[in-house]
């Protein structure tokens, strides 16, 4: 008998299609996976079984009627907690809204809905999506299946985690600073950041409103292809949504896999590499780059000088929105109440005993690089860093068609190691964060394992904004390239769990 | 720019309503002075022929109609508050500021 | 009290002020969401994803807004800029849904204007205009417990339906010169605002409501020794008295807080630089919020919207939208319409003038459109309690009414029938007036049997008549109105009458 958690959301579009299976049969089968590896996993905050398996009746009786149906409907998904989902319980990551029931769905939480898949649970991420190792959820830490001992990435580590672990085909995520690409790394999976404006970020627990953007996570370029295009698209309710055609992803990736890449120019990030990169990640990055010179690229060095200074403006920059952002959570209209006399008390009760360690550090930060006569030398000059890594960028892709680098300069690393040490932890993101302070796509895709430990090491393709199609043909080639060298996906190489009776 | 003391943590954590005790500020200072520190850099290469940029894709004028959508029900509003009384929101007295 | 007042205190100090007045749009929506901008409606029924600040909701830019800013903005003479931009306003306060307001702060999308305020005696006075930009309304805060007042209450409820209602909020600069009259200048430029807003249509502009709202600010600097620059001295330290929300109220408060100041400062004591409240009932004002714990707001760009960039062409467009200054207007009108002061300020009271001038446009003489506003309709409204506006009676159906009786069709009897007749739903004036059957009997042939009729009925009278007093006639005359339900014209009747009697009148 198939075991369809091992399939890729496209197989399982065709076997639906064919009739080989049913949404039921799928949906369950990925139920019953989490039941088996989630207590060790702790990929997820909540599962909805009933609801999941309720839209799965629905999507199977609606076909056997001979209705038409949207590309994935009855294709299982799990959701990043970040997202609102009317009537399903909402934290994103935190105490301060345990409990909280939204009253309206996120656009992506009504096109899930719309495109009918059945929705596995919310998964768990770092409180508010800050921390890059989901051990700042105020749920406990997700494990990354690749060993247990090890950080799954973050924030979206629940989200990555469910598909290394087979819990579910495809998931959505939110990248702030690389919280897609960075969990995507780390456990051999594929995750992409579209361009800024590219996904409606209406109902998305904002982290910082300039940067955040929703995407796809998946095992393969072109189910995250797949997703990408019911995700995309303009929204009236969010107002830096992009008004154009959502990009032909899926297209791009079929179209990877057959690829000559003959003219194809890819310019290799000077400043991404050496110091602070793990041996092994730099190996590995070596022989893709290998991969794709042998498809005919062209491979030529570019030079970045400004992201030097990124991660110094990215903690700027995100600090000051997010204090901001997480003011509304006051006890006034939802979420918990430290009841403690008056309401200003009473507020500063909840907020201290509802926000993680790592939220305080950040809405502190950031009250002080906005307040009186410190906003010019810090908030200010932080947004003209992101001008000059614009055209740092700008440079480069008129030397490049597509940007690349390791996606993080290491393995995952173990949990615990860096949690009192705040600086080492924000090192993880210097090499996705840039994408974000430009607003451009940059995807990660699997890149073979460290040779010194054995664990994952990632892969990051960085496209001009609005032309988020060029990563899915790149990425599918060299993604193609490399399973044939593995005789298959490199995530079937992940150690198998043990499974709970 | 001097690095960021205790004080100034205690006033920041007040400022953005977060009750902090001893050991809190004992241990976050530190921290955020740290932070604070490597991150004062930016300050280095902005000059003053730089533009901010606040917002990665340019766009402006993005606008709705004046039409009205439907609200949610005084139900639905009231669903998560802590407390309500009377179709309001209810919270603990308010000091400070006469209205 | 003390012995202190506003003239005394006008005699040794030179004042200086300024005045914030937040204006509510009559947009249908809110500012950034669907909501419906509508006063009176239950608690948290008009209230959103958006205006609730649930988490993950964002604000989109109401339209009608921006282009009701900018209008407001070229009344007031400002510049438009050519992009602006949206800022939050960082501070906590349970009215406050998302704990910040979405305003505008250094790129206002009006600034740099000036108005003229017309005084009672007809002196122009100049207001500078710092800025004029678009900001969100709080909700609103109701006290339990206690006196119904903030102190002593045990706990307070919240209804966010005026959250995010869009507001514009006009900063003069500081306004010097007004001397003896800053408190004059200062209710009639807040009086000039509101008739501007009305006549632009933006707001109801009704203070009583709280969609005029002003903030005061005063100080007080000695007055320059003779043949020195007053504009030398500088100003002295100011209060800032919120929340003053009659004109009656910023003549007073003026009144109060110069008095106030000024015995401080004789008694050499400093003035705080603070915020007030004012009391409607004492007539005074009592410090607010020290800035002892300065407002440390961070602004900083609002990353969810995007800038305001209006074209040229759309400026110029609603450039030309812009009405005559109303103060201006009015001595315009007096001059073609022949209104007395007192008639004038009785029609702008009522707030008529829009329905005489449109009336005046439908074809009818000024006097008459006056006389049926600010008469039968305006005790019909007062009987109904509603505005003028708001009653069936369109200012086309006065003029077609006056028209009626200036054709000799109706009298004015008839006028006041066939206008019960349009109240009342039944149409235009011309068609009740047939429906109703009201038209004036000109057929001389029925008068003539009506005249007969009452003569045979009363021949003494027809006697009388002949004898020579002619006067007797009007008991006939009576008789045949009544018999004709007063459709005839009674000036026809009378001739008849002295015809059938045989006397030439």
């Amino acid at each position: 008998m198939t075991d369809w958690t091992r399939a890729t959301a496209a197989q399982m579009v065709a076997a639906l299609k064919a009739g080989d299976v049913t949404s039921v049969e799928l949906t369950q089968a990925h139920l019953d996976r989490i039941a088996a590896v989630d207590t060790d996993v702790h990929a997820f905050l909540h599962i909805d079984a009933e609801g999941a398996l309720a839209t799965a009746r629905a999507v199977d009786a609606a076909r056997a009627a001979g209705e038409e149906l949207p590309e994935l409907a009855g294709v299982p998904i799990a959701v990043k907690d970040i997202l609102v989902t009317e009537g399903m319980p909402t934290t994103a990551g935190s105490t301060i809204l345990e409990g909280w029931v939204p009253q309206y769905d996120a656009t992506v939480t009504r096109k899930l809905r719309e495109a009918r898949m059945p929705i596995l649970g919310k998964t768990n991420m770092d409180e508010f999506a800050m921390g890059s190792s989901t051990e700042h959820s105020g749920f406990g830490a997700t494990h990354n299946p690749w060993d247990l001992d090890r950080i799954p990435g973050g924030s979206g580590g629940g989200s990555a985690a469910s598909l290394a672990a087979f819990e579910a085909p495809l998931a959505i995520g939110s990248d702030t600073g690389g919280s897609i690409r960075q969990p995507a790394s780390v456990t051999a999976t594929v995750g992409v950041k579209p361009t800024y404006g590219g996904v409606s970020r209406y109902g998305a627990i904002a982290l910082a409103s300039s940067l955040d953007q929703l995407g796809p996570c998946a095992r393969t370029v072109e189910d995250a292809a797949l997703l990408h295009e019911v995700m995309g698209g303009h929204d009236p309710m969010d107002a830096t949504s992009l008004n154009e055609p959502v990009p032909s992803c899926v297209a791009a990736a079929r179209e990877g896999r057959e690829a000559d890449l003959t003219g194809v120019r890819i310019g290799v990030i000077k400043e991404l590499s050496g110091d602070g990169y793990q041996p092994g990640v730099e190996q590995r990055f070596e022989e893709s780059l290998d991969k794709l010179k042998a498809l005919g690229a062209e491979i030529v060095e570019v030079s970045c000088p400004s992201f030097e200074y990124a991660l110094a403006a990215y903690y700027l920059i995100l600090p000051s929105e997010a204090s901001s952002n997480l003011a509304k959570f006051d006890s006034v209209r939802f979420g918990k109440r430290v009841e403690k006399g008056n309401v200003e008390r009473t507020m500063s009760a909840t907020r201290a005993e509802g926000f993680g360690d790592e939220v305080k550090r950040r809405i502190i930060l950031g009250t002080y690089a906005l307040s009186a006569g410190y906003y010019d030398a810090y908030y200010g000059s932080a947004q003209k860093v992101r001008t000059l890594i614009q055209r740092d960028f700008a440079a480069a892709f008129e030397q490049a068609d597509v940007l690349v680098s390791p996606t993080t300069p290491t393995t995952p690393f173990k949990l615990g190691e860096r949690i009192d040490d705040p600086l080492a932890m924000y090192l993880n993101d210097v090499a996705t964060i840039p994408a974000n302070l430009a607003g451009i796509p940059g995807m990660s895709l699997p890149s073979g394992l460290a040779p010194e430990d054995g664990l994952p090491t990632g892969f990051q393709i960085l496209a001009p904004a609005h032309e988020d199609a060029r990563m899915y043909r790149i990425g599918a080639a060299l993604e193609k390239a490399l399973a044939d060298e593995w005789g298959g996906p490199l995530a079937a190489q992940a150690p198998e769990l043990e499974v709970a009776k | 720019m001097s690095s960021l003391e205790r004080s100034d943590v205690a006033r920041l954590a007040a400022l953005a309503r977060i009750d902090m005790t001893d050991e809190d500020l004992d241990r976050l200072s530190g921290q955020l002075a740290a932070i604070v520190d490597s991150v004062a850099k930016v300050a280095e290469v902005a000059g003053q022929d730089v533009p901010a940029t606040s917002h990665p894709i340019p766009m402006s004028n993005v606008h709705r109609a004046d039409e009205v959508r439907p609200s949610l029900s005084q139900e639905a509003a009231l669903s998560s508050a802590p407390q309500a009384e009377d179709g309001r929101f209810r919270v603990p007295q308010i000091l400070g500021e006469e209205a | 009290m003390s012995a202190m007042t506003y003239d005394k205190a006008m005699e040794q100090f030179d004042p200086v002020f300024g005045i914030e007045v937040h204006i509510e749009l009559n947009t249908k929506t809110k500012m950034f969401c669907g909501c419906a901008n509508e006063f009176g409606a239950e608690p948290n029924t008009q209230v959103c994803p958006v205006c609730l600040g649930l988490p993950g909701s964002m604000p989109v830019t109401n339209e009608k807004a921006v282009e009701s800013a900018i209008r407001l903005g070229l009344a007031l003479g400002c510049s438009i800029r050519e992009s602006s931009r949206f800022a939050r306003k960082n501070y906590f306060y349970p009215d406050l849904a998302k704990d910040y307001q979405i305003s505008q702060y250094d790129e206002p999308t009006c600034y740099d204007g000036s108005i003229d305020v017309v005084l009672d005696d007809g002196e122009v006075f100049t207001i500078g205009i710092e800025r004029a930009h678009m900001e969100e309304d709080a909700g609103k805060n109701t006290h339990v417990g206690g006196t119904g007042g903030i102190q002593g209450a045990s706990h307070s409820l919240v209804d966010y339906n005026r959250g995010g209602v869009p507001l514009v909020e006009i900063v003069t600069r500081p306004i010097t010169g007004a001397g003896a009259r800053t408190a004059e200048v200062a209710r009639a430029y807040v009086a000039t605002i509101r008739d501007f807003v009305k006549a632009l249509d933006i707001s109801d502009g009704r203070m009583e409501q709280g969609s005029v709202r002003a903030d005061v600010n005063l100080s007080l600097r000695p007055k320059a020794a003779p043949g020195e620059d007053q504009n030398a001295v500088p100003f002295g330290k100011r209060s800032e008295t919120k929340n003053v929300n009659s004109l009656r109220a910023i003549e007073r408060a003026i009144h109060h807080e110069a008095a106030r100041q000024a015995e401080l400062l004789l008694a050499g004591e400093p003035v705080v630089q603070e915020t007030r409240h004012w009391h409607e009932d004492t007539g005074s004002t009592t410090p607010g919020r020290s800035k002892e714990e300065a407002e440390d707001y961070r602004y900083f760009p609002e990353p969810d919207l995007l800038p305001v960039e209006p074209s040229r062409e759309w400026v110029e467009e609603l450039r030309s939208t812009i009405p005559e200054h109303p103060a201006k207007m009015r001595a315009r009108l007096m001059e073609e319409w022949g209104f007395s002061d007192l008639d004038m300020r009785d029609a702008v009271n009522a707030d008529a003038l829009d329905l005489i001038a449109a009336t005046v446009a439908a074809g009818a003489k000024a006097q008459a459109a006056r006389k049926w506003w600010m008469g039968e309709l305006a005790r019909t409204a007062n009987d109904r309690d509603v505005t003028l506006q708001e009653l069936p009676v369109t200012p086309a159906h006065v003029a077609e009414l006056q028209g009626l009786i200036d054709d000799g069709k109706i009298n004015d009897k008839l006028a006041r029938q066939a206008l019960e007749g349009v109240l009342a739903g039944e149409g235009s004036p011309t068609e009740v007036v047939a429906s109703r059957g009201l038209e004036v009997v000109s057929d001389d042939s029925a008068l003539e049997a009506a005249v007969d009729e009452a003569l045979a009925a009363q021949p003494d009278v027809l006697a009388k008549i002949q004898d020579g007093k002619v006067q007797a006639a009007g008991a006939i005359v009576g008789a045949v109105m009544k018999a004709t339900r007063g459709q005839a014209d009674a000036g026809r009747v009378r001739e008849i009458i002295l015809q059938r009697a045989g006397v030439e009148g």
